[in-house]
């Protein structure tokens, strides 16, 4: 039997960049907080053997267990879906910090296109630009109306950055902090970049290029160049992260009770309202209810659609009919790109996760798509993160993958080739979606995430376009060998690819739309929240956690709100 | 054996650089000289781990914690060399100690699989699905090394280990292609896994047994675990930075 524990105000579910925005803002609120974080206690002094590419980076120390959960996986629905079994295109977290502790740090903030798509894209290109099967949709709050949560994210995070991007939405505040140091190969793209007139800037990064105290008094320090960031902890706390920066400040106030091995496997409700969470102690393996006035879902993608749906909380997505949105315009995103091979050695192996130069001039509706067949974009970067002997082994074409000629190749280019890569956005389709799995449970008895995803037409327009574009710059680089990524074709789950997967609690105007409200308040729960990347429409042509990060502070108000008001905050 | 050659370049390697072996205290060379005596047949008291060795020497990673016979070990170790062979350029994998490297790992976590959802019901699924084999990796290996056995044996009437490179070659050219029979799992996986930890073995930290004196990283230019270049990020001249392993840190 559970056993039930004393009532608090707040309950989060994961405590990583979302959970802990949330519980750093309603516990100064004077709200008493609980945090359930499935993983372990975690913090920069536990980083301090972390320059270790093997048991990082290869073997995902700070990742998800699978042995104890996954998703299973089809590219369409005649398929039999099988569970991943190990991790591969996207690199799920656990423990304190979530995915947020092994990031790069590039911190964007979509564009003002993302936000009103739908209405954008038709009134530049009719209303059939992209078929009947795309699920484009406006966001349900505009970029003015995020810029302050934007604003207030960048500044709890330190966020470093140049300004110089003429496309971005407008700023009402500059960077918290300086651009990172300009190194030779981003001076080079910097140069190309201008000469075919393009406008180059410098990656946000919430690797910090100063030491910077932030709003809340916590303080973080100068990025050291070490050359270990994804993947990695920081062990200098210079990589921004909830558990150097938000999860302190809620601490302090006394009112946040973080409990660590608490995996919530329900969200009880009565009537329309969430009475709290059912969670296990995975350690003794307890089970307990954790009642609360309020149930926020602050984990990961995946998780927080699977909470809802194993909780029958909203009408689950069925793609014959079209109807039900939990579940729904799950995206991915698009890696195109071109990758350069030179006679002059760089130091490669130095940088940090988010050092980089990038350009929009090919992203969002930047550019005009009257006789493309595909919308929107992505940004086109070359970044110097540290690349690592055993995860870079760059070959020029035709090189064979083993043998003497491949050893020989590997090392020479290890330190004379580099990539101009491009995140490409994604459109949601009515194939691609979350459901429950019906035969793979994980280590508590509930059904796994179900994938069903492929890349679309859509998808594979804006990769060849975009590619040859990466292409361009690399040629005025003066790389001696220029190799354009291959064509895409089906989506293969094996290969890592990004960890930015989006979409399945998606936030919009109306109920019909999505799950959540514009506050990421349950349409039909209203002491419900959920936010996660799982509240994006789609996904674009950037990083996520900006954008996420400012959801999760509209959220934090959404919550303080409805504790003082109730009801619906639409 | 195969180490005979890369004994003598280790010998060079001591005598160029002016140390002898049994003077040394500290720092990351320990492990590495450590190496070459138990490694170097008949020629140190120290092989088997001798009762006069230091407690370096008897904590050698050179012991087999995962293969039970040498042939395996051996048909092991001539793969991956033929994977990451010696060159003008520094040791192959056998004289970075990756197979020993790859004991250690299949005797842990990863060949136990312990991090990876090992639930059925199993089905092959679609490439695009990846791994649904019900084997670990230590069952996947363990299998593997058979086969490339029987498969010399079927080709040449030897055994793996007698047959020439080129033959090998041609034997891990089918296994790469996907075109030997295996049960629970195809050959092009096995190589795949094979040709992984080799590269893991040749360029992960020493502590884990390969990458042996960090010759790796060396021939690479990856300067290992160092706590910063903040100073040199800006520089445009390549830095030719001395490796240095976490033991040091």
């Amino acid at each position: 039997m559970a056993k039930t524990l004393p009532s608090v105000d707040v309950v989060t579910v994961g405590v990583g960049w979302t959970g802990g925005i949330v519980a750093a803002e309603c516990a100064k609120a004077g709200l008493k907080v609980v945090g359930l974080e499935r993983g372990q206690k975690r913090g920069t002094e536990d980083y301090l053997n972390v320059h270790d590419e093997y048991r990082y980076a290869i073997r995902y120390d700070l990742m998800q267990n699978l042995s104890k959960e996954t998703v299973s996986f089809r590219n369409d629905r005649n398929m039999k879906a099988l569970p991943m079994r190990q991790l591969g295109s996207f690199l799920l977290g656990e423990g304190l910090g979530g995915s947020g502790t092994h990031w790069n740090g590039m911190t964007y903030r979509f564009l003002p296109y993302d936000f009103q798509i739908k209405t954008l894209t038709d009134k530049r290109y009719g209303p059939n630009k992209l078929g009947p099967d795309y699920l484009i949709q406006d966001w349900g709050l505009t970029y003015d109306q995020l810029e302050p949560y934007f604003d207030k994210f960048e500044k709890t995070a330190g966020i470093s950055g140049d300004d110089k991007n003429k496309f971005s939405g407008k700023r009402s505040n500059p960077y918290p902090t300086p651009p990172m140091k300009k190194t030779p190969m981003l001076a080079q793209f910097e140069k190309a970049a201008a000469n075919l007139k393009l406008t180059p800037y410098m990656v946000p990064s919430a690797n910090v290029s100063e030491v910077y105290k932030n709003p809340d008094g916590e303080t973080i320090n100068a990025c050291q160049y070490c050359g270990f960031c994804e993947r990695f902890g920081c062990e200098y706390g210079a990589k921004s992260s909830a558990e150097i920066t938000v999860v302190p400040t809620a601490l302090k106030t006394g009112n946040f009770d973080l409990r660590f091995n608490s995996n919530v496997v329900e969200i009880l409700k009565q009537g329309n309202k969430a009475t709290g969470v059912r969670y296990i102690d995975t350690v003794s393996g307890e089970e307990f209810i954790q009642p609360a006035n309020a149930v926020v879902l602050t984990s990961y993608v995946f998780n927080n659609a699977k909470l809802l749906m194993v909780s029958d909380i909203g009408e689950r997505y069925d793609p014959t009919t079209g109807k039900g949105t939990l579940g729904r315009n799950y995206c991915y995103q698009i890696l195109p790109g071109a990758a350069g091979f030179f006679e002059e050695q760089y130091n490669t192996f130095m940088g940090a996760g988010s050092l980089g130069m990038c350009i929009d001039d090919y992203n969002g509706d930047n550019f005009d798509h009257s006789d493309l067949d595909f919308i929107h974009g992505g940004n086109i970067a070359l970044t110097q993160t540290g690349t690592r002997p055993i995860g870079s082994n760059p070959t020029p074409p035709d090189t064979p993958t083993w043998g003497p000629e491949f050893k020989k190749q590997s090392i020479y280019y290890y330190t004379r080739s580099f990539g101009i890569g491009a995140q490409g956005a994604s459109m949601p389709h009515k194939q691609n979606y979350l459901s429950l799995d019906p035969t793979y449970k994980d280590a508590y008895g509930l059904p796994l995430m179900q994938l069903t995803y492929n890349f679309t037409g859509q998808d594979r327009a804006l990769h060849k376009y975009i590619s040859a574009r990466a292409a361009d710059i690399m040629k005025e680089m003066g790389a001696k060998t220029i190799v354009p990524n291959a064509e895409i074709t089906d989506y293969n789950i094996v290969p890592y690819q990004t960890t930015h997967n989006t979409g399945g609690t998606v936030m919009s105007l109306t109920p019909e739309q999505g799950v959540v409200n514009n506050y990421l308040q349950h349409w039909d729960v209203d002491n419900l929240f959920a936010v996660s990347a799982g509240n994006f429409a789609h996904n674009s042509g950037y990083n996520p956690t900006g954008t996420l990060g400012a959801l999760a502070y509209r959220c934090a108000e959404g919550v303080i709100k409805y504790s003082q008001s109730g009801g619906s905050l639409v | 054996m195969s180490s005979d050659k890369n004994n003598v370049s280790r010998r060079d390697f001591l005598k160029t650089t002016g140390i002898a072996a049994g003077t040394l205290v500290g720092g990351g060379l320990i492990g590495g000289l450590v190496g070459y005596n138990i490694h170097g047949k008949g020629t140190s008291t120290l092989e088997h781990g001798g009762h006069e060795t230091t407690n370096e020497a008897t904590g050698s990673p050179k012991a087999k914690m995962f293969f039970r016979n040498e042939r395996d070990f051996s048909i092991l170790s001539k793969a991956t060399e033929r994977i990451f062979p010696e060159d003008d350029l520094g040791p192959g994998a056998i004289g970075l100690d990756v197979p020993y490297f790859i004991d250690h790992q299949l005797a842990g976590n990863y060949g136990s699989n312990s991090k990876e959802y090992m639930q059925g019901p199993f089905d092959v699924g679609a490439p695009t699905q990846g791994y649904q084999s019900r084997l670990t990796r230590a069952e996947i290996f363990r299998q593997g090394i058979q086969k490339m056995e029987d498969e010399a044996q079927k080709r040449y009437k030897k055994s793996f280990n007698d047959i020439d490179g080129k033959q090998m070659d041609e034997i891990l050219t089918a296994f790469q292609k996907g075109d030997i029979e295996m049960v629970g799992v195809t050959s092009a996986f096995f190589f795949a896994l094979l040709r992984a930890a080799t590269l893991e073995g040749a360029y992960s930290d020493p502590m884990y047994g390969g990458n042996r004196n960090m010759d790796g990283w060396r021939m690479k230019g990856f300067p290992g675990h160092q706590m910063a270049y903040i100073t040199q990020i800006e520089d445009a001249k390549f830095q030719k930075i001395e490796p240095n392993p976490l033991g040091n840190h």
